[in-house]
């Protein structure tokens, strides 16, 4: 089916969430207000205004009144999703990169950047069911990568928190005692940055992107690597169907390296490949600008992502899509 | 090695030696000079490489022998003179000169010392002043002074050397015998140089050799693919052997920047500029020829870069590469190099000039050798403003008898293109039109092996079309054209055969800058690289048909490996994406393709020439059936082979990722209670959440009394 085009943003998007019952979308771009759209046909809902400086990240909670977003004007807030309301805000020292809620939404996940002598860090909030209550202490704060943390989710049943970032190691924390438990083995990982990162649905596997133009899967419990995709463009953005055994990959040229000679060399295409067998299925086509945020709907029938170009495309996979045959 | 003490044990024994440790201060601690307590510096490789250059301290000292012997009085006068001829070389140090006086007569005793500033000087003085006719009687000897322990090491009486048994080498061309007849190829990626097999039924690359940091600059197959050239600091390396590959010869060049081989590979040029001591003045050059079995030596040149740098084209910080063009075929028998007014052929019995003397050719721009046969042609471009035609001249070898000459008017230029066999040369002659605003072009085709050497003009339909490019069929009979000033042009293919040159076809606004001929002939692939972004077109000549097209995008490199079967094309590390290569049949499908990050290099590994006759050839050609029969046999095998181990990888991939799902949906049931916990005990999970429920759902919108009367 055609993309539908989503122009809300006017600055290059960073990240595409879907509430868990996949009739929103909500998206953060460097511009200054996450945006909610609706997930069938792309009609935008509302925006959420209130932050100072590029949007990183979001993530929603399971009943989908609450909105969390983590920002370069170093706060990350709490919104009431049906009103636009800001209800809380966490104010850091340094800018605010990731932010995931746990299971349940009691807790919170944010990560901050390393700035101005500070490193980064990784922050654990306690999320008050009345907002009224809600205060700023951490619960726990995990420091020690190096480097940016571009992506921080909680592990299975929230006992661990999986990071990953500029370091390019994926680490497990133990959320009761704040304890490194596990890094990656050097071998198998990553060579660069690592830009993204995705679960699946029942958390037991999450998949890397990163620059080093490679996406990992690793399983959640052991962090032992479970398959590798290569692809020849860095990797942005990372997502798994949660329908087939289908991953897809965006990314690109780095934006202050395009070159003016032909689109094709940018390699904007997101890329599907088949999970189990590493083999690239096929690619959509469409920005003009790399890739830097993926989201597949919870129904694994639609699919949404967000480029440097400023807008959002919504792809309605077509019939056909259903019918490749996995092996 | 002195013990290393550690901090600990410094302290006890400071306590025993009642020094207070505190007071110390460790920076001012100098050890004794060339006592390092066995503890190497960090600096140290630094100063080994430096001492390497002043091994025994007087590498800037010569000794000059067959001085005259001369009187006290005659000594300052003696000693003005070799002061003047030797202080014109380089600066003698102060005091650097020392004429030794026996002391008995009074009389010099024929031979002097002279220091100078540095070995550079030295080498050069003793290089140009060996041999120096002060007069009938003194001839100059001029040695350095570090190879005295040399010559007094050299016994009185001669004794034959040992002759050592023999030992058989290494099939160094084992290659050729692989059961699968594949061909090799050298890839260089990073850091990693990387020799594989081409497996195109396999339809994969299979791995020969590997090695991290094998070259220090590029790598180079031999013209017959005997040995891998690899360069380095110290100087070239070949590399070969039956099974991998060993290490087979050094050639020692400092800082050597290009080789060559010649085409039987017996030799191999190494070349290397130097900043000179003095920044006026131009680089220094040095070249080697290197004996390519035995390593040595067999001639070097040495002069400014300004000699080196003369006429031709594809150069390298200002000489022309390479500098000497082999020629005579691949015996080896000659190479030649241009110089100003002269073109100076060697032969390699003497590896001195022919008959002692160059020869002698007034402005001559550029030569060009017969790839068969002694003989070369030259350029000469026009003089005096027109007065003198331009004139392009066949030379043969060793005789130096001009076998053909044509002069050519209003010429602004002209290249030589020779076909593979030697039998044609074309000469692509862009001339001026009466208006000297702008050229067209014309070729004079020169049919060397007929008698008197017959030319032929020939133009091209449009004679005022631009030619982008040309290429003989290797070891045939016709030539491709690119031409026209669209920014789709023309490729045009021509036949000589007979005689005559006419037009076999031409096909019109291709996406093409240069053309590559399969080894073999026939087959021709018209490429677009660079603006054209790696259009590809596969063309059978003999059939004059399109095989196929396809693109490979970005590519900057095409080459067929050396029997016609394959191409691959590559993009190298010019662009910063798509870095790699693609491996594709002849007639233009793609077999695979191999991604590698900061690609450099891809070479075929050349192969010797068939020993089969032609009239062999033509009869294996003929029952091409029968001979083929087996090979679809293994073909099939092979596909068949093939498609049963991916089907039985793709089930193993299967098989392993349900295990580790059904394992994980152990785990998550197990978790589930505690999961519902932490959501406050909301039951669902997500994968019951997805059941399909239908809800009727009734709403009354509105509800309404009226009362309808009756009428």
């Amino acid at each position: 089916m055609r993309p539908i085009l989503m122009k809300g943003h006017e600055r290059p998007l960073t990240f595409l969430k879907y509430n868990r019952d996949g009739d929103l979308l909500f998206s953060c771009a460097k511009d200054h207000t996450p945006t909610v759209w609706f997930a069938d046909n792309g009609e935008r809902l509302g925006t959420y205004r209130g932050h100072n400086g590029a949007v990183w990240c979001c993530d929603v909670s399971r009943d989908s009144t609450l909105l969390i977003t983590g920002s370069a004007d170093q706060s990350a807030k709490l919104w009431d999703v049906q009103t636009g309301k800001q209800l809380f805000t966490f104010n850091f020292d340094s800018p605010a990169r990731a932010v995931d809620f746990s299971v349940g939404d009691k807790l919170a996940v944010i990560t901050t950047d390393p700035f101005m002598g500070l490193t980064s860090a990784i922050h654990v909030k306690r999320i008050a069911a009345d907002p009224d209550d809600q205060i700023a202490d951490s619960v726990l704060v995990l420091k020690g990568p190096q480097g940016r943390i571009n992506r921080a989710v909680w592990g299975p049943l929230n006992k661990t928190i999986i990071s990953a970032g500029e370091d390019a190691v994926i680490r497990i924390w133990d959320t009761e005692t704040g304890k490194l438990l596990q890094e990656n083995e050097k071998e198998v990982g990553h060579k660069k940055t690592i830009t993204s990162l995705a679960k699946s649905t029942d958390c037991s596997h999450f998949l890397t992107g990163s620059l080093d133009k490679s996406a990992k899967l690793w399983d959640s419990r052991t962090l032992t690597l479970i398959k590798t995709y290569v692809t020849e463009r860095p990797v942005n953005a990372v997502a798994m169907s949660p329908l087939l055994n289908h991953v897809v990959l965006g990314g690109g040229q780095d934006a202050s390296a395009v070159t003016t000679t032909d689109h094709r060399a940018g390699k904007f295409e997101a890329k599907f490949y088949d999970k189990v067998l590493q083999e690239e299925i096929g690619g959509v086509k469409g920005h003009f600008g790399p890739i830097n945020a993926l989201a597949f709907n919870p129904d694994g029938k639609s699919f949404s992502s967000g480029g440097e170009d400023g807008y959002v495309r919504l792809h309605h996979f077509d019939p056909d899509y259903f019918k490749i045959p996995s092996i | 090695m002195a013990e290393v003490m550690s901090m600990e044990a410094i302290r006890t024994e400071a306590a025993r030696l009642n020094i207070d440790l505190s007071g110390v201060d460790w920076n001012s601690i100098c050890l004794p000079p060339g006592e390092d307590s066995g503890v190497r510096s960090d600096d140290d490789d630094l100063n080994e490489e430096d001492s390497l250059e002043f091994d025994a301290g007087f590498g800037n000292i010569i000794i000059v022998d067959n001085l005259p012997v001369v009187p006290r009085e005659k000594f300052e006068k003696l000693e003005g003179v070799v002061r003047k001829i030797y202080s014109q070389i380089g600066v003698i140090k102060e005091n650097g000169l020392w004429m030794p006086v026996d002391e008995d007569t009074g009389k010099t005793r024929g031979y002097c010392f002279i220091e100078y500033n540095t070995p550079q000087e030295a080498e050069l003085a003793k290089e140009k002043t060996n041999g120096y006719k002060l007069d009938r009687a003194h001839i100059f000897a001029v040695n350095m002074f570090d190879e005295i322990d040399k010559f007094m090491k050299v016994p009185d009486e001669w004794a034959p050397p040992e002759s050592r048994p023999y030992t058989p080498g290494e099939n160094l061309q084992h290659w050729l015998t692989d059961e699968k007849g594949r061909d090799q190829f050298v890839i260089r990626a990073g850091s990693d140089t990387e020799v594989l097999w081409n497996d195109a039924r396999q339809v994969k690359a299979d791995p020969v050799y590997k090695r991290p940091f094998w070259t220090e600059s590029f790598v180079q197959w031999s013209p017959l693919g005997t040995y891998l050239a690899t360069v380095h600091r110290q100087g070239a390396a070949v590399w070969g052997g039956a099974s991998t590959f060993n290490r087979l010869m050094r050639y020692a060049h400092p800082q050597v920047k290009l080789i060559d081989f010649s085409p039987g590979e017996k030799y191999l040029v190494t070349y290397s500029s130097h900043e000179p001591s003095n920044p006026r003045d131009t680089h220094r050059v040095v070249l080697n020829i290197f004996d390519v079995r035995t390593g040595k030596v067999m001639r070097d040149f040495k002069g400014s870069a300004d000699e080196f740098a003369i006429g031709g084209t594809g150069g390298f910080t200002g000489v022309s590469w390479p500098v000497f063009k082999w020629g005579g075929g691949k015996e080896d028998k000659y190479f030649a190099r241009m110089g100003k007014n002269v073109i100076s052929v060697y032969d390699t019995e003497s590896f001195g000039l022919i008959d002692k003397k160059s020869i002698k050719v007034e402005n001559v721009t550029d030569f060009s050798w017969s790839p068969t046969d002694p003989i070369f042609a030259i350029f000469v471009p026009e003089l005096g403003g027109g007065n003198q035609p331009a004139r392009v001249s066949l030379f043969q070898i060793p005789s130096k008898v001009e076998l053909r000459q044509k002069n050519l008017f209003s010429v602004s230029d002209c290249k030589m293109y020779w076909q593979s066999n030697g039998e044609y040369l074309a000469v692509k002659v862009d001339r001026y039109t009466k208006t000297k605003k702008s050229t067209y072009t014309g070729f004079e085709l020169f049919r060397i092996k007929e008698r008197d050497i017959p030319i032929e003009v020939f133009e091209l339909d449009n004679k005022n079309d631009k030619v982008i490019s040309f290429a003989w069929e290797p070891k045939g009979h016709r030539f491709a054209v690119i031409h026209g000033d669209n920014p789709r042009p023309d490729v045009s293919f021509y036949s000589v055969k007979g005689g005559k040159v006419s037009k076999l076809t031409t096909l019109k606004q291709k996406q093409a800058n240069a053309l590559f001929w399969s080894p073999t002939g026939r087959f021709i692939i018209l490429a677009g690289l660079k603006g054209f972004n790696g259009q590809l077109e596969f063309y059978n000549v003999d059939e004059l048909e399109t095989m196929a097209t396809a693109e490979h995008f970005m590519a900057t490199d095409i080459e067929w490996d050396p029997t016609g079967r394959y191409v691959a094309t590559s993009v190298t590390s010019v662009h910063e994406m798509e870095n790699g290569f693609n491996i594709w049949s002849f007639n233009g499908k793609l077999l695979y393709r191999i991604l590698k990050d900061h690609f450099f290099q891809f070479l075929w590994r050349p192969r010797p020439p068939s020993f089969l006759s032609p009239e062999k050839e033509e009869e294996i050609f003929k029952n091409l059936k029968k001979y083929s029969k087996k090979y679809d046999v293994q073909d099939q095998d092979i596909s068949v082979l093939l498609s049963e181990q991916d089907r039985e990888k793709r089930k193993q991939l299967k098989d392993d990722w349900e295990r580790w799902v059904n394992e994980w949906k152990r785990y998550h049931e197990q978790e589930k209670i505690d999961r519902q916990m932490l959501r406050d005990g909301e039951a669902s999970d997500v994968e019951e959440e997805y059941e399909a429920k239908e809800i009727e759902v009734e709403e009354l919108l509105d509800v309404s009394e009226e009362v309808i009367q009756d009428a």
